[in-house]
């Protein structure tokens, strides 16, 4: 492995039952990097990360981490990886000192060291004066920052951070990322996994997840410069009559209402903006058409159209049916 | 096994312990409510007990015998009856505890040495058994103020008086001797009590998402069983002293051998229990499943491990499995020693069968819990 690849996955599958939860992910994660799994629920994110610590193993497919074998030489990896779990996962009865000395010892860190780097933590993740607070009374964001400063207490090469942010509020979200790229400064991999879109935008590259295969990969701005050309804005005041109009235009892909405006997405070399207009008119409707800058949401709209149109008309088509 | 990283899983426990309110209250609860309540069972001074009296031989001699027997207050009639088996039908109503039956021939039987009057006794209750035995030491067929006179003459007279009052218990021929029951209540509480805690211990962490969090440090499976093992053998270890203190102060149960040997047999016992707990938990999914689980121990431990009825008496199949549980040996160990003054190392096949079952289950526990989440 070359020194600056921390995580190389090939073919990495695992099915539970009859459910293929990750299928086929290949993936390459630089060192001193923010890589981030982009995903709706149950698309496999949790999962793939489990696997890539050494919490399950895979039903097939290679992994190396750190240049050691998982889930083999998982036991010797433990040293070198921090983990955040989806659910906050610290002890609930035990003061925010309590369970630093209790996570610094079970990284083997002398009590000396212990000591030293607690109250180093306590100061840079904001817990002067509440060292002796029960983690279980805090709040979302409070026990966010906790269990972040409990797995970096031994300065892992590697954090595996699963949905951090799923429950706190949008200015601990930001905090939150200010100390991760703190990490990646100080030489920290980081691999990251959310729903979020402005979240995912900070990452340095991105997987995109969906129903466990990976749809796409690569820097933000590789992914919303593949879709240029591709997304228009629509201003109009009827928005309802005009999105109904628009569906029905070849190469459409979707068309999400956003505040007063509609934002279209089509196929490529499809509809331009002249199209769109005419076929409003020809609805009857004013509007306005202009091409906007693609975002992520519209690379995670193309990259996952594909999969599920299929089943959403059927779903459409069935309501219709029953109303 | 690195010391640093168990002392660390010990000290965790601890302090969660001191904050858990609801286990530091049944640690200290459970022995002392439990001991309370068993303790009415050694207590034998009943009184009131509702009989019935068919006085068949209607003598002046027989009618002074029921208000002997009416005095002690152990009785108190509650129902008429004339023959022996009206008694039954009272008795299998529930509607007396006790019947006594003084035949035709009281005193033909008295001047013949025979057994003079007859006590039925639901068997069901041992508690009214020990009562009857009470009734048993009224003297038959002289009035107690001349006895009181003739203290040499009483004396002579005790065989005889025994043998003129037969007791026929229904429903349950064995008694259940109540200085047993301290002694059994010791390893009635700790397999109560242990197997639940390491148990439930385990599965809380995995509920509350801890266990994931754990196992993906460099924390050893060892290291985590042996740190949740301790603390809870301190308890058990606590648990043990306060059921010790309080049975001989209260009750004057004795402990005829050597402390030092009841602790070692309560010492195995507890490792027993913590270790099936361990096991129980590797494969549990909740809390409550874990609960459930130990009633699956519990129970067959406190019928089949002779604290409730006598080991031999049991038929050979549920001996057999009688010999698997802890309980079992541990009462023969603690029985041994605190009744019979043995030392632990004479009972060495009850010492060894602890000691395997330990073992064993330590290795399954240990072996069967994976740092995996699948």
């Amino acid at each position: 492995m070359d020194g600056d690849v921390a995580i190389r996955a090939r073919g990495l599958s695992k099915t539970f039952g009859t459910l293929k939860a990750v299928d086929d992910v290949d993936l390459t994660v630089s060192k001193q990097r923010i890589y981030g799994f982009l995903g709706p629920n149950g698309s496999g994110k949790s999962t793939s990360i489990r696997m890539l610590c050494g919490l399950l193993t895979p039903t097939a497919g290679e992994i190396e981490v750190l240049g050691l074998q998982i889930p083999a030489q998982a036991e010797i990896l433990r040293q070198h990886i921090g983990y955040m779990t989806q659910q906050f996962s610290l002890f609930t009865d035990l003061t925010v000192r309590e369970n630093l000395e209790f996570l610094a010892a079970v990284q083997n860190m002398s009590a000396r060291d212990a000591r030293a780097r607690i109250d180093e933590l306590l100061v840079e993740y904001h817990f002067e004066g509440r060292a002796d607070q029960l983690a279980g009374t805090m709040s979302g964001g409070q026990k966010q920052r906790l269990a972040l400063a409990g797995a970096v207490i031994h300065k892992p090469e590697l954090l595996f951070l699963d949905e951090p942010t799923s429950a706190v509020d949008p200015e601990s979200r930001r905090d939150f990322w200010e100390k991760l790229f703190e990490l990646t400064d100080a030489g920290t991999t980081i691999l990251v996994s959310t729903h979020y879109m402005d979240e995912a935008e900070r990452c340095h590259r991105l997987a995109i997840l969906e129903r466990g295969r990976l749809v796409a990969d690569g820097s933000p701005a590789e992914l919303t410069g593949a879709l240029e050309g591709r997304t228009l804005l629509v201003e109009t005041e009827h928005q309802r009559s005009a999105r109904a109009a628009l569906m029905k235009v070849p190469g459409v892909i979707s068309a999400a209402q956003i505040g007063n405006s509609l934002r279209l997405l089509t196929e490529r070399g499809q509809a331009g903006p002249e199209k769109m207009q005419q076929a409003l008119s020809d609805a009857g409707i004013r509007a306005q058409v202009a091409p906007v800058e693609p975002s992520l949401e519209d690379v995670f709209v193309a990259v996952t159209h594909s999969a599920s149109r299929a089943e959403r008309e059927k779903a459409e088509a069935s309501s219709e049916e029953r109303s | 096994m690195n010391t640093r990283r168990l002392f660390a899983v010990l000290q965790k426990e601890f302090r969660q312990m001191r904050r858990d309110r609801m286990t530091l209250a049944m640690i200290i609860g459970i022995p002392i409510m439990q001991l309370i309540l068993f303790g009415y069972a050694i207590n034998l001074n009943l009184r009131h007990l509702p009989a019935a009296i068919a006085d068949q031989a209607e003598t002046s001699a027989s009618r002074r015998q029921v208000m002997d027997m009416l005095a002690t207050g152990v009785i108190e009639p509650v129902a008429n009856a004339r023959t022996p088996e009206q008694l039954m039908t009272l008795l299998r109503r529930g509607e007396i505890s006790v019947g006594v039956v003084i035949p035709y021939d009281y005193e033909r039987r008295l001047a013949l040495g025979q057994e003079a009057i007859q006590i039925l006794v639901d068997g069901s209750d041992t508690v009214v058994q020990s009562a009857a035995a009470q009734l048993a030491q009224v003297p038959v067929g002289e009035p107690p103020p001349e006895n009181n006179t003739r203290l040499p003459n009483r004396e002579s007279s005790v065989p005889q008086r025994q043998s003129s009052v037969s007791i026929v218990s229904f429903y349950n021929p064995q008694r259940v001797s109540a200085i047993n029951i301290v002694p059994g209540l010791i390893g009635i509480i700790l397999t109560m009590t242990m197997v639940m805690f390491t148990a439930v211990a385990i599965v809380r962490e995995r509920e509350r998402g801890n266990m994931e969090l754990l196992i993906a440090t460099p924390v050893s499976s060892a290291e985590l069983m042996i740190g949740k093992v301790l603390p809870y053998g301190m308890v058990g270890l606590i648990q043990t002293s306060l059921i010790l203190l309080l049975g001989t102060w209260l009750f004057g149960v004795p402990i005829r051998g050597s402390l030092l040997d009841v602790y070692l047999a309560t010492l195995l016992l507890i490792l027993a229990n913590l270790t099936m707990g361990l096991l129980i938990s590797t494969r549990a999914q909740s809390q409550f499943q874990a609960m459930q689980m130990t009633f699956f121990v519990f129970l067959p431990s406190i019928l089949l491990s002779g604290f409730m009825f006598p080991f031999d008496g049991m038929p050979k199949a549920a001996q057999w499995l009688a010999e698997i549980l802890p309980l079992t040996h541990f009462l023969r160990l603690i029985r041994g020693v605190m009744l019979r003054g043995a030392g632990v190392f004479e009972l060495w096949p009850d010492l060894l069968a602890l000691v395997a079952f330990i073992a064993l289950m330590m290795t399954l526990a240990v072996s069967r819990f994976r740092k995996r989440l699948d």
